[in-house]
């Protein structure tokens, strides 16, 4: 069956089998920062944006994302380099297989709640799982990251 | 892992139900569940084109679509002020964000699946499924509707009663399934309680020997606890004993109904 979709900003038409996974779809596109995880839903590895909102894409049909708008970590990269640096700065990731999900997902809670309390941040990411760290490494560098957003709108300087 | 040769976006819910009809074939809500299944079927049929995906409000009713996502119930301020929060107390702690942002109401309820929060505050509610070919029922009768009714679930009613409601649930782990739910909703001396993650499906029960009828204070919502718990039938899985689900379960009754009682004080 044919399909029509944005990626990453860019129409792209492609002819897929009914029960093809968005997953294995835009890995095939070349997003390979979308990761196959646990399979059952769990993980959090394969999160995408799907008209702005992140969902497991080893759980959506890539049929049933036909004339939506879904963003990977690829088309991301500049939204995605203002906080990176100050998770790496805390050691948050040893293997960094979860990283790109957990990415994808702190872009889309900082969207919807710019100032989150920790609170907010472990609710908000409770769906992203990490083999390696206790998460508390990630919440550090998200908080290291806001207090220094916090101080360049304060006094202009982030420190 | 669910395999298919057609995939269908219904223009009606009367093709939707046509193509039903045929054992093979398959209704998606988010197809979380579905897609764990090992089954070949012959064509699922998609209802997001049908506008069920959204949440109407009228003097009577919260009229929801099928469709609409478990993050959108979680994250709804007139659902959340109608239940004084248990909505997103109800949903928060399903796997996450991206989970409940696919999680359909429709495919929740429809299910009737034992470890089910959303049925649990739902029975609670009082609240009622509209089927396209059957019409109106209430869910606690459509627990008992035969699956082998291939009807479609279009809407979800929750009729505002001036209900006021509590949900509580115990987990291992955050974001498991819970290893008891308790939902407890009260309309004047009207309460229902309602225990979940058995692990059989939710089922309700009355204030059979008004245990509250005189008000709730510590001692009386003990003993309604207690008389739950001696009702209700438990079982055992990897999560719980049969016997602690039944220790639990006096647990979390006594505090909904506290906290109903403290809830009531404060509006």
């Amino acid at each position: 069956m044919e399909i029509k979709l944005t990626l990453n900003g860019k129409a792209v038409a492609a002819a897929v089998e009914p029960d093809l996974l968005l997953l294995d779809f835009v890995r095939a596109q070349g997003c390979y920062s979308v990761k196959r995880g646990c399979e059952t839903a769990n993980c959090g590895l394969c999160t995408v944006l799907m008209d702005g909102k992140p969902v497991l894409s080893c759980s959506v049909l890539a049929a049933r994302a036909s004339g939506h708008e879904i963003w990977t970590l690829e088309g991301l990269q500049e939204e995605a380099e203002e906080f990176v640096g100050f998770i790496a700065d805390q050691g948050a990731e040893q293997c960094g297989f979860c990283n790109p999900g957990f990415v994808m997902n702190t872009i889309a809670l900082l969207r919807e709640n710019p100032e989150p309390s920790d609170e907010e941040i472990k609710a908000f990411l409770s769906g992203n799982l990490c083999r390696c760290s206790g998460y508390e490494g990630q919440l550090r560098g998200i908080r290291a990251y806001l207090d220094w957003k916090k101080g360049v709108r304060e006094d202009g300087t982030g420190l | 892992m669910l395999s298919f040769n057609q995939y269908v976006r219904a223009r009606s819910l009367e093709e939707a139900y046509t193509l039903c009809q045929k054992k093979r074939n398959v209704v998606l809500g988010g197809m979380l569940w579905l897609k764990m299944q090992r089954r070949s079927v012959g064509t699922v049929i998609d209802l997001c084109n049908l506008g069920l995906d959204q949440i109407e409000e009228t003097p009577e009713a919260y009229r929801i679509g099928a469709m609409v996502s478990l993050r959108e119930l979680e994250t709804h301020e007139g659902l959340n002020a109608f239940t004084q929060g248990a909505m997103a107390e109800a949903l928060k702690d399903i796997v996450g964000v991206q989970f409940r942002n696919v999680a359909t109401l429709g495919g929740s309820i429809y299910g009737r699946f034992g470890f089910s929060d959303v049925l649990t505050l739902f029975l609670a509610l009082d609240a009622k499924v509209e089927l396209y070919h059957a019409g109106i029922l209430s869910v606690e009768e459509f627990l008992n509707y035969p699956r082998t009714e291939r009807d479609i679930l279009a809407h979800v009613l929750i009729p505002k009663e001036g209900r006021r409601t509590v949900y509580l649930s115990m987990r291992n782990t955050a974001t498991d399934f819970p290893v008891l739910t308790c939902a407890l909703s009260g309309q004047g001396n009207q309460y229902r309680c309602v225990v979940g993650a058995r692990p059989k499906p939710a089922k309700v029960y009355a204030d059979e020997k008004g245990n509250l009828a005189e008000g709730i204070n510590p001692e009386s919502a003990a003993a309604f606890a207690k008389d739950v718990a001696a009702r209700a039938e438990f079982g055992s899985n990897l999560r719980g004993s049969a016997a602690y689900r039944e220790k639990l379960c006096e647990v979390l009754v006594r505090r909904a109904a506290l906290a109903l009682a403290e809830e009531s004080e404060w509006r």
